[in-house]
């Protein structure tokens, strides 16, 4: 409804909105305020659902193995088989969404078919069906994620886009970690009520699905502002080689005024694969690639924690609480600090986190300080990358294929995290955990050091 | 529309979803209440002590509604299905031999629960207890009360994805030596030591102190294992056994098996495997049954399926032939006293 509502005003009233800000955002001491409400409201979507979601993930296995009677084993075995289709789900999502530029309409339909899978967990009581349920839930998550960031970066100013990826992610980190709590309360209030839990959830969800339809403005222009665009357009410009990529992007500053009524150049998905020849796009996905390729997944960092230091079977569910912590606590001053001295060095510095994270697993200490300080390392490495890498990538990515090249970028990274935790999976029986972390590490320092020199140079805003 | 007009559904919206929140809230909360009520025709159930000493008992987790709901109760062996007498401790999972029992138990936490194996003596007193990892699924004593084992599903929380696992610790409570998890075994498959990332066990049940049998599964395959607790190594013995139950005398095993053709909702049918001759003969009970048997004499075992009020216990002859027959309502993890 909202979408309908929205004239053709909508194309520079944010714009001149953003302007504002951008003024006062150089003046110290304003950084919150320099948030756009479009962020904010973004972020509170987003917190809304993580507590949604989290919800049902702290009390599903409880609620298979107590409630139902059912074992759980089985259960992840699709889970490595959605990984790849969950990565193409967010390259469909990221093309619907520029196609006809209804980022925020694509982003309702995917928020609120995770919403939609809270109630169907009252009804099915099988393991098959239970996975089926998640498995949507999570094609829900593949369909919002590339446009939700594509409406970030398009509502912030190249100046503040690290700063507003931070607040997003800091809100969405902040969510996932009130979810159990609330599931918790509600079990408390209801002994065994797994009910309650999902239909509070649900409405939860719900919530944030209304959120999101009110107070996210939509719009079928991009409401990028000139300022966003325009460098764009004269980063893929300058680089006339590149004839398809800036083939898309109308030149100069003129596609926000003109672009969207005039019908800027179709979306296809010829264009969309095209993005890989802007020399940018092409490095950053590359890079994201490969140093997805050495990240070791979360679960195995736990347990190398776990059998290095000998963290007890008590704490050791607690360990990715430490993780979400520091992410939550540090997403916002890193991508301030982004935005100053560069979304790449940052980016990067976050990998020389996780490298260091790694050298501390390897070593021979023990300590009762040591897990802090690889959990903050660990926490460091997704405050400096999560939102980080898409506030890099959208700088160089035009802004009618702003979600498409998120989506490509980030899926790029997923699946080779996936691929690295197979690998890493298979190597650490052959060859025990310290000789596999051993590897991952020098992987990791020999694509770092091929990004830092890869992705040296000034980068587009 | 206008800022104000968005203001107003966004308040009308939460009002509802408030509304519908509370409603399930409450009516769970209500619901919970009534479980503490007894039912009427269920099962007399009265305070009093229950010991793990003494003979002719039957020790098990009392599901019927009512006051005394998830605590241990005994019964006369004579008469399961009659008067239970309750004690004060509640566990989710419960095993008992020689005077040692094993009490899987669950506390509430802010963030999450928390799970702990507790060791009683024959007055159900703690007398060593061991946090567990995750949702606890079987727990054995050996016949002598000296060996305790469990099995916990770990994983699945939250940010850690979504992949489940089991893992069995054993320990010895004459020295409380605890072996965390059994994957610190080495095991030997088909003759040759084996290595792989996805070894789970589950299920243990003990011949004596020193020996065990247990289900490993690997590569999706389950094998019926025995294990050495001197030499640390489980052997593996035959595909597609789960959670065997060995007899009293040692020379049989009831466990569960995947069967061929059977509804994936409901795989798995009781079987019994004589060690001796290595034959299986499939026992009278005609429905899947996930749970670990508990022999009740030399040719007899128990176990669970659900019931209206939690798991009703069933009894089936383990010889073959013969028919299943509901042994007590509302009643989980029997042990057997004297």
């Amino acid at each position: 409804m909202y979408l309908a509502d929205r004239g053709p005003t909508a194309a520079t009233a944010p714009a001149d909105a953003d302007q504002g800000r951008t003024d006062r955002a150089a003046q110290p001491g304003r950084a919150l305020r320099a948030i756009p409400a479009t962020v904010l409201a973004l972020g509170t979507v987003s917190l809304i659902t993580d507590v949604s979601s989290e919800m049902v993930t702290a009390v599903l296995p409880l609620y298979v193995v107590a409630g139902l009677g059912l074992s759980p084993l089985g259960f992840g075995v699709l889970d490595g088989v959605y990984n790849g289709v969950s990565g193409l789900v967010r390259l469909f999502g990221g093309h619907l969404a520029d196609r006809g530029r209804r980022h925020k309409a694509v982003a309702v339909i995917g928020y609120g078919l995770s919403a939609l899978c809270k109630p169907l967990l009252l009804i099915v009581h099988t393991l098959p069906l239970i996975s089926g349920v998640l498995a949507l839930d999570r094609t829900g998550k593949g369909i919002r994620t590339a446009p939700r960031d594509a409406m970030i970066s398009l509502a912030s100013t190249p100046e503040n886009r690290g700063r507003a990826f931070g607040v997003h992610r800091a809100m969405d980190t902040g969510g996932a970690l009130l979810g159990p709590i609330v599931a918790f309360l509600v079990l408390g209030a209801a002994t065994d009520g797994y009910d309650a839990v999902f239909t509070v959830s649900f409405c939860i969800a719900a919530l944030g699905v209304l959120v999101l339809v009110l107070f996210v403005p939509g719009g079928r222009a991009p409401a990028a502002g000139s300022m966003g665009t325009a460098s764009v357009a004269d980063a893929g410009g300058a680089r006339g080689s590149d004839g398809a990529a800036a083939g898309t992007s109308a030149p100069g500053g003129d596609e926000v005024s003109g672009g969207a009524a005039a019908g800027s150049p179709a979306v296809t998905l010829r264009s969309a694969v095209a993005l890989l020849r802007i020399p940018d796009v092409r490095r950053l996905t590359v890079t994201a690639t490969l140093l997805g390729l050495t990240t070791v997944s979360d679960a195995f960092v736990y347990l190398m924690l776990q059998h290095r230091l000998g963290i007890s079977e008590r704490l050791f569910p607690l360990l990715p609480l430490g993780t979400a912590f520091f992410f939550l606590v540090l997403a916002m001053p890193l991508g301030v600090l982004a935005d100053r001295v560069g979304r790449r060095r940052v980016f990067l510095g976050g990998h020389v986190a996780l490298l260091l994270a790694y050298g501390l697993l390897l070593m021979p200490l023990h300590g009762d300080v040591l897990p802090f300080v690889v959990l903050a390392l660990h926490g460091t490495f997704y405050a400096a990358t999560d939102g980080v890498l898409p506030a890099a990538a959208a700088g160089a990515v035009p802004a009618e294929l702003r979600a498409s090249g998120l989506a490509l970028i980030g899926t790029g990274q997923a699946l080779a995290r996936f691929c690295c935790s197979i690998a890493f999976g298979a190597m650490w029986t052959v060859i025990g955990d310290q000789a596999v972390l051993g590897i991952a590490m020098a992987g990791l320092a020999l694509c770092a050091g091929w990004a830092a020199y890869a992705l040296r140079g000034p980068e587009t805003a | 529309m206008t800022a104000r007009a968005r203001l107003i559904i966004l308040v009308v919206a939460v009002a509802l979803l408030g509304t519908v929140a509370f409603a399930s809230v409450m009516r769970a909360s209500q619901r919970a209440g009534e479980r503490d009520t007894a039912q009427p025709g269920g099962p007399p159930v009265s305070a009093g002590s229950v010991s793990l000493a003494g003979s002719g008992r039957m020790v098990f987790r009392n599901m019927a509604w009512g006051p005394y709901r998830d605590d241990l109760v005994s019964v006369p062996v004579g008469d399961p299905g009659g008067a239970r007498v309750a004690a004060p401790v509640r566990c989710l999972r419960f095993y008992a031999a020689a005077g040692t029992g094993v009490c899987l138990r669950k506390e509430d936490g802010a963030l999450q629960e928390t799970y702990f194996a507790s060791i009683l003596d024959s007055g159900l007193r703690t007398l060593r207890e061991f946090p567990v990892g995750g949702i606890p699924t079987r727990t054995r004593v050996s016949p002598s009360g000296h060996m305790a084992a469990w099995t916990v599903f770990v994983g699945g929380d939250s940010y850690a994805g979504s992949n489940f696992s089991t893992r069995t610790s054993i320990v010895d409570t004459r020295t409380w030596e605890l072996t965390s998890s059994l994957e610190a075994y080495t095991i030997i498959k088909d003759g040759r030591p084996y290595h792989a990332a996805d070894v789970n066990f589950w299920g243990v049940t003990f011949s004596d102190d020193g020996h065990f049998y247990a289900t490993l599964a690997t590569k999706g395959q389950t094998y019926l294992v025995r294990g050495d607790i001197a030499a640390r190594t489980v052997t593996t013995m035959r595909t597609n056994v789960e959670c065997p139950s060995l007899s009293p005398d040692g020379t049989r095993l009831v466990f569960k098996k995947r069967v061929p053709g059977a509804d994936p909702d409901e795989p798995w049918r009781l079987y019994a495997l004589d060690l001796k001759t290595m034959e299986e003969t499939p026992l009278a009970e005609s429905r899947s049954v996930d749970d670990q048997v508990v022999w009740s004499d030399e040719h007899t075992v128990m176990y669970g399926l659900a019931g209206d009020y939690g798991d009703d216990l069933w009894s089936v002859p383990a010889d073959g032939p013969g028919a299943a027959r509901r042994v007590a309502l509302a009643a989980l993890n029997p042990a057997f006293i004297g």
